[in-house]
């Protein structure tokens, strides 16, 4: 009837997950009968649960990235702990617990953490930044998220009932094949990514049709602001990649499930062609995330320098070129597992090619900054930070395009510290400039300052304490994923990138405290002018929050710099003519849908067959519901356009944010 | 699901979206008669590659290249007759699409051939392994 769930399933014998999961359910407990107690919840549903509007499901996605950085981030403080303690010493994770850490670790910071970040910020911004009133298609962007989230709640589920993987993020077979590990945690990570995968390629085709397909009249795809474009590299890339895994990931279900051998050692499988395959889309995915952040640097750093962009014709050229590249380098990622001399320098050689447009790009962000009037608010603050520690983590990530030094390094904790070098100081850093340089134009009111600045340093230079000793760590030898370890030599280093982690972790309180003091104090920090910052792109043109539609009359561009070149030649006229227009309705099929979804990726990981139809069905259903629906688009009346005009700034949410 | 009404983008081609009515509204006849004989194609150039697998029709040898340039040619039928990718002002974005779909298509098929075969011609045979771990 259960399938192989059972009681055993939850591990009581270990208290720290259920005391956790304790801690977390009451904290959901508590704050969803908050919600139904001040009676917020007819708002949440109607505004945001089942929102299609760009805005809304991109502060959504967004949201969920904070909440599941949270997570993440105890992981990592969780092995910080066992490392600085486990000099001939058991600490006190035992090693299956430990190896289920570290692959929670990995997987939720890439999956749920920097990718749903990305694509909140893209779609929160991209249709303000074209001039557009939404995205090409509004309910599929609904669903993107909820499958989204339905990832994330399966990988969080299986805290408490079953296991994780123990294969680090990406499971290697064949010790993620059912010989080695017959356990639910393969399973786990498997329809998890495979939800949130299709989730994810959804949300890239919609955004490359948005981009392609709808924008303001007169923006030309050379008049696009740079977000824009590296949005739509990211999302080709995201169209692109996200195809190879899922069928990657599809030929180790089927391995598991059905006694294929697409990647056993016996019966003709083949174990190399997994790595081979899986990098194929993981290399891209380095640069579906970097990319994104890249466009928020070089609006900031535009922005805040008060100077157009530096080179935008050579920025774009580097981020296509990025794009194309970023699929002919992804054996670097196993240069050392038997490929032949020609193999590794070949893709020794394009790797660090594609160094060069990225060099490109940081040149034209100092070339931006020199001679600006800078203003150091938090978002150019963490653009410096950017700048300055990517370029630490691409240096050492050239030294490891270089096979004879990968030879060396690989697997050591050089690697490691090299892609956090790279992913925090490039995507983390992005995507929080990204959150203080957008967030007055989504909720009304700016971020505290003062504690946005605080945050920025402790980040910064907890990044540096955590992260540079385990350069030093791998130079000493040290591999990766070590649940303890017998080098006296190397403690003093890990408990200094302990340390380092500690400082991260009071970073990550005071964003939390700027988030709490912001919205107390948001009648001083308000933005009653939709343009905080003295921007240049168009999403500065409308209110701050923007109306549910953006735009009442769609903005006419005529040059870079779209809304720039508006605020120089502003001239008094005739107000435009205002004429009505729908809107796609709000609909319930997203979450619905997830919730199948969820009932579905559950029961196949625990073998429910019957729950597995239930949820199948359900999901089609909702489709077929959703396809024959009568009521699909709202009208916007003139009428209500002008009340809006006359409205003042700022008081369309005012009590909202709760 | 249909987008917000939006502007057209510059440079004044009328771009359709896609499931937009087309501006020029062929007769139903015309359409009728493009998706026939992508239909005929398509059943005949299926019907053909049956055939000659085990017909004695062409050199033995060349058989799997008839196949492969069947299948090929198979794939531009669809395209063109039922997915409508054509040279006109209003498909140059499904053009460039195909285009880069294209091309990352063959550097992921090149390069893991590429891969592939160098780590075979690197590695132990999967038997020998197995025996050394025995």
């Amino acid at each position: 009837m259960l399938g192989k769930l059972s009681w055993k399933a939850i591990p009581f014998d270990s208290p720290l997950p259920i005391y956790a999961s304790l801690v977390v359910g009451l904290v959901i407990v508590g704050v969803l009968g908050w919600v139904v107690v001040k009676g917020y919840f007819p708002y949440i549903w109607k505004e945001w649960i089942t929102s299609v509007d760009h805005k809304r499901v991109g502060v959504m996605y967004t949201l969920m990235a904070l909440v599941m950085l949270l997570r993440g981030f105890t992981d990592a403080i969780m092995m910080r702990a066992q490392q600085a303690i486990a000099l001939n010493a058991p600490g006190y994770l035992p090693p299956e617990h430990y190896n289920q850490v570290f692959s929670s670790h990995g997987t939720i910071m890439i999956f749920f953490v920097a990718m749903p970040f990305m694509i909140g910020l893209m779609n929160f911004v991209v249709p303000l930044q074209l001039g557009v009133r939404d995205v090409a298609f509004p309910t599929l962007n609904s669903v993107s998220f909820w499958l989204t989230a339905t990832g994330a709640l399966l990988v969080n589920i299986s805290l408490v009932i079953g296991e994780f993987a123990r294969t680090g993020w990406l499971p290697y077979p064949p010790l993620s094949e059912l010989a080695y590990s017959p356990g639910v945690g393969i399973d786990y990570y498997l329809w998890a990514l495979q939800i949130s995968g299709i989730g994810t390629l959804l949300s890239g085709i919609n955004l490359v049709t948005t981009i392609l397909k709808t924008r303001a009249p007169g923006m030309g795809l050379m008049r696009m602001p740079m977000f824009s474009w590296t949005a739509l590299a990211s999302n080709l890339l995201i169209v692109a990649a996200f195809p190879i895994l899922i069928a990657t990931l599809a030929m180790l279900l089927l391995d598991r499930y059905l006694g294929f051998h697409f990647f056993t050692n016996e019966a003709g499988g083949n174990v190399m062609m997994f790595m081979n395959l899986i990098w194929a889309w993981g290399h891209p995915e380095v640069y579906i995330l970097i990319l994104p952040a890249f466009g928020i640097f070089s609006e900031v750093v535009a922005t805040f320098s008060r100077k157009p962009l530096f080179g935008y014709r050579s920025m774009v050229l580097a981020t296509m070129v990025i794009c194309i590249i970023a699929f002919t380098v992804w054996l670097h990622h196993f240069f050392t597992m038997g490929a032949g001399a020609n193999v590794n320098a070949f893709f020794g050689i394009m790797t660090t090619i594609i160094a060069v447009p990225t060099g490109v790009k940081v040149f034209n962000w100092l070339f931006t900054m020199y001679g600006g009037r800078l203003r150091y608010d938090p978002p150019l603050l963490w653009a410096i930070g950017f700048i300055i520690t990517f370029v630490i983590g691409g240096m050492t990530g050239v030294l490891l395009a270089l096979p004879p030094v990968d030879f060396l390094l690989h697997n050591s904790l050089f690697l490691v510290a090299h892609f956090h070098n790279v992913i925090i100081g490039g995507v983390l850093f992005g995507g929080f400039a990204g959150y203080n340089y957008w967030f007055p134009k989504a909720f009304g009111f700016k971020l505290h300052p003062g504690l946005g600045k605080a945050a920025f340093w402790f980040w910064l230079v907890g990044f540096y304490v955590a992260f540079m000793p385990l350069y030093v760590l791998g130079f000493l030898g040290m591999t990766r994923r070590m649940q303890h370890y017998d080098v006296p030599a190397w403690r003093p280093w890990l408990v200094i990138a302990g340390a380092g982690a500690g400082l991260i972790a009071i970073g990550i309180a005071l964003m939390i405290a700027q988030l709490v003091v912001s919205i107390r104090r948001r009648e001083e920090l308000r933005d009653t002018t939709g343009d905080p910052w003295d921007g240049r792109t168009l999403e500065w043109a409308t209110t701050s929050p923007p109306p549910s539609y953006n735009f009442a009359v769609l903005p006419e561009v005529s040059g870079e710099d779209a809304y720039w070149t508006m605020k120089q030649h502003a001239r008094e006229g005739e107000p435009p003519k205002l004429t009505a227009f729908t809107m796609p309705s709000n609909t319930a099929t997203g979450i619905v849908c997830a919730f199948f979804a969820t009932v579905m990726g559950f029961a196949l990981i625990w073998h429910i067959w019957w729950m597995v139809i239930l949820g199948g069905l359900g999901a089609f259903a909702t489709f077929v519901v959703f396809a024959w629906r009568d009521h699909t688009e709202d009208e916007i009346s003139v009428e209500q356009l002008e009340r809006a005009a006359r409205a003042p700034q700022g008081t369309q949410l005012a009590g909202e944010v709760a | 699901m249909s987008a917000p009404q939006t502007g057209q983008p510059e440079n004044g081609q009328a771009e359709t979206a896609p499931g937009d009515k087309r501006p020029e509204v062929d007769s139903v006849g015309s359409a009728v008669t493009g998706y026939a004989i992508g239909l005929a194609l398509a059943v005949g150039m299926t019907a053909v590659s049956f055939y000659i697998v085990h017909s004695s029709l062409i050199w033995a040898p060349g058989i799997p290249i008839g196949l492969i340039v069947l299948a090929i040619a198979q794939m531009g039928v669809h395209l063109v007759f039922f997915l409508h990718v054509n040279t006109g002002p209003d498909s140059t974005n499904t053009t460039l699409a195909l285009a880069f779909g294209l091309l990352i298509v063959f550097l992921i098929i090149a390069g893991s051939l590429f891969i592939m075969t160098n780590l075979d011609h690197n590695m132990l045979p999967m038997e020998q392994i197995m025996r050394m771990q025995r």
